[in-house]
Order: C-alpha cells, then structure tokens, then sequence
C-alpha cells in the first residue's frame, strides 16, 4: 500500500469532501494561499476558490460564530482554527452556541461543523502553543471529539466528521504532520466509535489516543523483550467512547494504563480509567494508572518540555511495576 | 451620533403601508404586548419557574423589522426574545407551552423563554448569552451568500451587547464579504441595571460606521418608521448592498427580568411613566390608524379582545398540557446521522 503524510491525508480528505459537497467550505486564519502554516491546505484554494477556502482576519469566536451559523442554515463548514490553544478563545462559541442547538431546540436545529486544530507538546512552542485541550471538549455534551493516531485515521475519521450532524472536533497532532504511513488509494471512512487494537497483548492493556499511541507502540515492544505482552488500543475517539472494547481488553489483562497528553489532573486519562474501574473492578489485579501530561504550563527549555510528556521508557516503567504486583503511582 | 449617521424620521409624504399591511402590524404588535402581559402574570402568579425578560415597550422594533422579511429570512433573537418570536409568525399556544416546560413547546419544553426556535419562520432562536448570537447570524448571511441564497438575515441584540467584542470581530467581516446581515441594536438605555450612557463610550452607530458599515438611528416606537426603512435595507440586501447597522431608540417597560421590581436605584417611576404615555408605540399606531381613516375604535377594541381572547385559550392551553416523559431527558443530545451517508462510495 502507498505511503502518505498525515498532512496529506488530512489534504485528501478535505478534497475529497469538498467536491462531493458543494456545501462543505473551510473558513479560518491563513488557510487559502498560506494553507496554514503547516502547509496542510496546500492546493485547496486552487481547486474550491477563496468563495470556498475563506481567509478570516485573526478573530477566533468571530469565525467560528460564523461557523455555527452557516452550520444552522444548511451550510457544511470546516473550521480551522490554527493552534489547538485557541480553543479557550471560542470556547462560548463552541461550548454555548454549537454544542447546545439541537438538543435546546428540542432536536429542531442541528450544527454539523467540524472544528479541525491540533495538539501536542515537545515542538519547543512555549506554554500558549503546545496544549493538548481535548478534555475541555470533551467535557461538553453535545460535541464529539475525534483523536487521529496516525495519517490513516486522520483521514478516515475526517471524512466522517465532515458527513456527521454534530459539532465535531477533531485534534490533530502537529509534531505528526509529516510522518508517514499506510492510507488506501480506494475511498474508506472511520466509523466514530469504534477503537482500535493496534497491538494484541495479554499482560496488560495500555489505551493511549493521538500522540501517545506511538509512545504506547513502544512502550509494547520494550515489554516485549522484558516477556510482557502488552495490548495496545486507540479509542481514535473520545466521545463517543468505545468502552465495550477497552473493558473486553481490560477483563483479558486485568491490568491497564491509560496515556493522553492532555493534562493528567480531571483529564482524559482520569475518564477512561474511572471507567474502567467502574466497570471491570472485578477483573482487575492492579489499580489502573493514568499517564497524562504533567500538570504545569509546557515549559519553553527544551530539557524541561521532554520532562512534561509521557515517553515510551515510563509507560514500560509503569506496566513493568504494575505487573510486579506493586501499587504504584503514575510518574 | 456622527454627522455621517443618517437619523431617520418618517416623511409625511412617504407612500404609506395598505390596510392590510398596517392592521397586520398593529396587531402584531398587541399580539406581543398581550403576550408578555400573560407571561409576567404567569410569573407573578408562581406558574411559570425560571427567569424571563419583557419585551412589552419594544414592539415597534421586533415588527417594524419582521414585517419586512419573510419566512425564508432569518432572525437571531435574544434573552428578551418573545417580541421578535411573535413578530417572526410563531404562535401562542406553542409559545407559552415552551414557557411552561411542556412538550408541545417550540423546543419540546427543553428550551424555555431564552431559547425559542422556530425555523419554520426561520427564527434560529433566542440566546440567553448577551451578543452570543452575533456570530450565527453573520454564518447565516455567508452561508446565502454562499450558496447562491437570496435570504436576508437580521440579528438582534442590545444595546448592552455592544460591549461585547464578538461584534466587532463579525461586522469586521461582514463588511469585507458584503454579507446580506442587518445588525439591529435595539437601545433601550438600560444595559441590565445599568444606564447604557454608563457602559457605552461615543456613539453607538459610529461603532458600525467604523467598519464602512451604513448606518442609521432610528425612532423604535415608530413602526411605520421602521418598517419603512426596514424594507429598503432588506432590498438592498437582497441586492448585495450589505451589511447595515440599525440603532433603534426604544424603551423597556418592565425591569431587566421579570424579578426586577424595585428599580428605583436605577431608573425613576417619573421616567417609565413618560415613556408608557406619551411615547407608546401601540398608542401612537392606533392613533394614527383611526386619523387614517384605517380603522375604527370599535373595530380596534374588537381586535384587542381577541387577542387577548386568544392568548387566555393558549395559557390555559398550556397549562394543560404535559410535561415531557422523563425518557426525554437525554434525546437530542446529538443529532442522528443517517448511516448510509457514512459509507465509501456515497
């Protein structure tokens, strides 16, 4: 199979939709001759026009405002909004306006508008560039909340996001815009809901989404060599939640570890693993440990950021502990 | 107010509305004001829970406004929102059913009175966040514009919600794209509890003309006046003339909320009572209607007991009603997306 970007995938999609859907139009900062700064765009206002690929001024709640609007009123916007940061910005927009329109309508109006930003630390952007905000999304009934490992669920879960009648986020991971892997030439969609098993294993379950199912991959084949089977699951989204496939995981191995780069405190990690506890407690030998990002603002020296996200040798650290049979707690 | 400021008095000469059309508008607007008479009641008399805010005073805006739309036009509308829902076509019985929690409300009873929709009328629905709607009904007016649609769309807000900055952000681009959005500040002098002389610096339409955005100030006690203008700006909308900004100078009877009472802090008795004689705006209408030779007073007190008639039937209606099964608590959390369009190939 080919080879793609992330960022093309996300490029792929895009087209894809758009011409399929003479109502879908993309609207933020920088995303027509600029195609953002990460280049995702590339090509688009080519093909769609800047009627379809709309530049905005530098006004976050204005053009998602726009966003929910158009949405309301048979549009099918695509809002790019640059840094997944910017999110604390639109966050009456987003959490208020779009989230709450159907459901305060008693199902009348829906927004089906996809919000796409990005996450992730290490790319030494400082503390207002390198968030990983999901759980603030997440929080709010009535949004979901896509999180693509790699460029074959960035593409497939985009192509949903953009056909779903719901507000939808979906977060991508900047420091992964150019890494590459296995995307079809033929049209796929991922359904919301269903998580992966990118790795079986029967030791352990380590359930990590966006950046950290790499740390996760790696983590599985440093305790491979130790003799630890480790199952590796990626959710690819956060609402909704695939619990019937974790708890499965999770009664195989009685044990688990959930990574998220978000913020560790009432975060992602904090969730799923509160679920698991709920649901699967019987079955399990060890307590399940959360490993999320460091809870201090992302530091700009280099040598403090790495300190801030989980790495590969500390997932294995905390399954090797785990399954030694000591209580532990999440470094 | 700016020497650019086109303040806007209705000539004498000017071509007037028919028969229909003017007996239309004055009974819209004693439809609303019947409306909020029965609401406050039903607060006062501990039927309706929650909180609600009066549009009674303000009639001439919400009419003078609708009447030159029509149902494929979109409003966006506020906290003191039921003015604009009566004046975009919705009904009473839905409407107080929705005030009551009862299922056979506009949004099943999950809305309540700051949240009415009725996209039938394409009223998008009331926003319990001051100026929150700004934005909707700019993506409103691009997604027309994008779509090769010929609808107009009007948002609603207060004066208080100029101190929001979500306006400028989306008159800044409503102005670059020439959206087909009329922006129509109802000031009604009192941002909450406060005098919006207190909140507001300069000119409020200045604000807008900041932006090349043509503006007006407007007598909103006047509802030919504002219909009038009303119906060349929604034309010239249609045209690609787009943006404009309304400065509507109205007034409300009642406090911020129907709870606020003792307003004497803020306000003087001295100040509402003028207002409510000599500058109603039903008062003025009905007057005019009869010097026109339009109606007569027997045929307009006729007109107002049926209204008043009518809303009694939809109160005790809605009182009646019942509530939504429990089963409703968690449906249209998300809407449904039909399966079929999520496979490849379609």
């Amino acid at each position: 199979m080919r080879e793609i970007t992330l960022s093309q995938a996300v490029n792929e999609a895009l087209v894809e939709e758009m011409r399929r859907d003479p109502t879908t139009f993309i609207i933020g900062e920088d995303v027509a001759e600029a195609g953002t700064p990460f280049k995702v765009l590339s090509g688009l206002v080519e093909e769609f026009g800047t009627s379809r690929v709309i530049d905005t001024p530098i006004s976050e709640p204005g053009f998602v405002g726009i966003g929910v609007g158009a949405a309301l009123t048979g549009a099918r916007p695509i809002v790019d909004l640059m840094f997944g940061d910017f999110i604390y910005l639109v966050m009456d927009q987003l959490c208020n306006q779009a989230a709450k329109q159907h459901y305060m309508s008693g199902g009348k109006l829906s927004v089906p508008m996809v919000l796409r930003t990005n996450l992730g630390a290490t790319r030494r952007s400082g503390a207002q560039h390198s968030q990983s905000l999901q759980a603030l999304v997440a929080h709010i009934p009535g949004i979901k909340v896509a999180l693509p490992s790699s460029a074959y669920e960035a593409k497939g879960l985009m192509k949903t996001a953009i056909r779903d009648n719901n507000p939808v986020v979906i977060i991508e991971d900047k420091l992964m815009y150019q890494d590459k892997a296995p995307v079809p030439e033929e049209e796929y969609l991922i359904p919301f809901g269903e998580a992966n098993i990118k790795r079986e294993g029967s030791d352990i379950t380590l359930v990590a989404t966006s950046s950290m199912v790499q740390v996760a991959e790696a983590a599985a084949s440093i305790l491979e060599k130790e003799g630890i089977s480790a199952e590796v699951i990626d959710p690819r989204t956060i609402v909704p939640l695939d619990e019937k496939t974790l708890i499965e995981s999770v009664k195989k191995t009685s044990r688990a570890i959930v990574i998220d780069e978000g913020h560790q405190n009432y975060g992602i990690t904090g969730e799923i693993a509160s679920r698991l506890n709920e649901k699967a407690f019987y079955y399990l030998d060890a307590p399940v440990l959360r490993m999320g990002a460091m809870d201090v603002p992302v530091p700009f020296s280099p040598v403090l950021e790495d300190l801030t996200v989980p790495t590969p040798e500390g997932v294995a650290e905390n399954a090797r502990r785990l399954c030694a049979g000591e209580m532990i707690h999440a470094a | 107010m700016t020497s650019k400021t086109k303040t806007r008095t209705r000539a004498k000469t000017a071509s007037g509305p028919s028969k229909e059309e003017a007996l239309r508008m004055y009974t819209q607007m004693v439809r609303i004001r019947t409306f909020e008479d029965n609401a406050n009641q039903l607060y006062l008399s501990g039927k309706m829970q929650g909180l609600t805010h009066m549009y009674s005073g303000e009639e001439a805006v919400a009419v003078g406004i609708c009447e030159a739309l029509t149902d494929s036009d979109r409003i966006t509308s506020t906290h003191r929102g039921h003015g604009h829902c009566v004046a975009k076509g919705a009904n009473y019985k839905e409407m107080f059913c929705e005030l009551l929690g009862k299922q056979e409300g506009y949004c099943r009873g999950k809305g309540g009175s700051m949240h009415i929709a009725d996209q039938n009328h394409g009223n998008l629905g009331a926003n319990a966040i001051v100026g929150g709607s700004m934005g909707i009904a700019t993506g409103s007016a691009l997604r027309a514009k994008l779509l090769g649609q010929d609808d107009v769309t009007v948002c609603f807000f207060g004066d208080g919600a100029t101190a929001q900055g979500l306006l400028y952000e989306v008159m800044n681009m409503a102005a670059l794209w020439k959206l087909p959005v009329i922006f129509a500040c109802e000031n009604n002098g009192y941002s909450e509890y406060t005098k919006t002389e207190e909140i507001a610096a300069g000119s409020i339409t200045a604000r807008a003309e900041a932006f090349g955005i043509e503006a007006f100030q407007v007598d909103g006690q006047d509802v030919l006046g504002v219909n009038e203008l009303s119906k060349k700006l929604v034309a010239r909308c249609r045209d690609g003339d787009g943006p404009f900004f309304l400065e509507l100078l109205t007034y409300r009877y009642h406090g911020h909320h129907v709870g606020d009472i003792n307003r004497e802090y803020y306000r003087s008795k001295k100040e509402e009572a003028d207002w409510k004689e000599n500058r109603d705006p039903i008062i003025r209408f009905r007057a005019w209607l009869v010097e026109q030779g339009i109606a007569e007073e027997s045929e307009i007190d006729a007109l107002n007991a049926q209204i008043k008639q009518d809303a009694k039937e939809a109160v005790a209606y809605a009182e009646a009603a019942a509530y939504p099964g429990v089963e409703e608590v968690d449906m249209h959390v998300y809407a449904e997306t039909d399966p079929a369009t999520l496979r490849a190939g379609k």
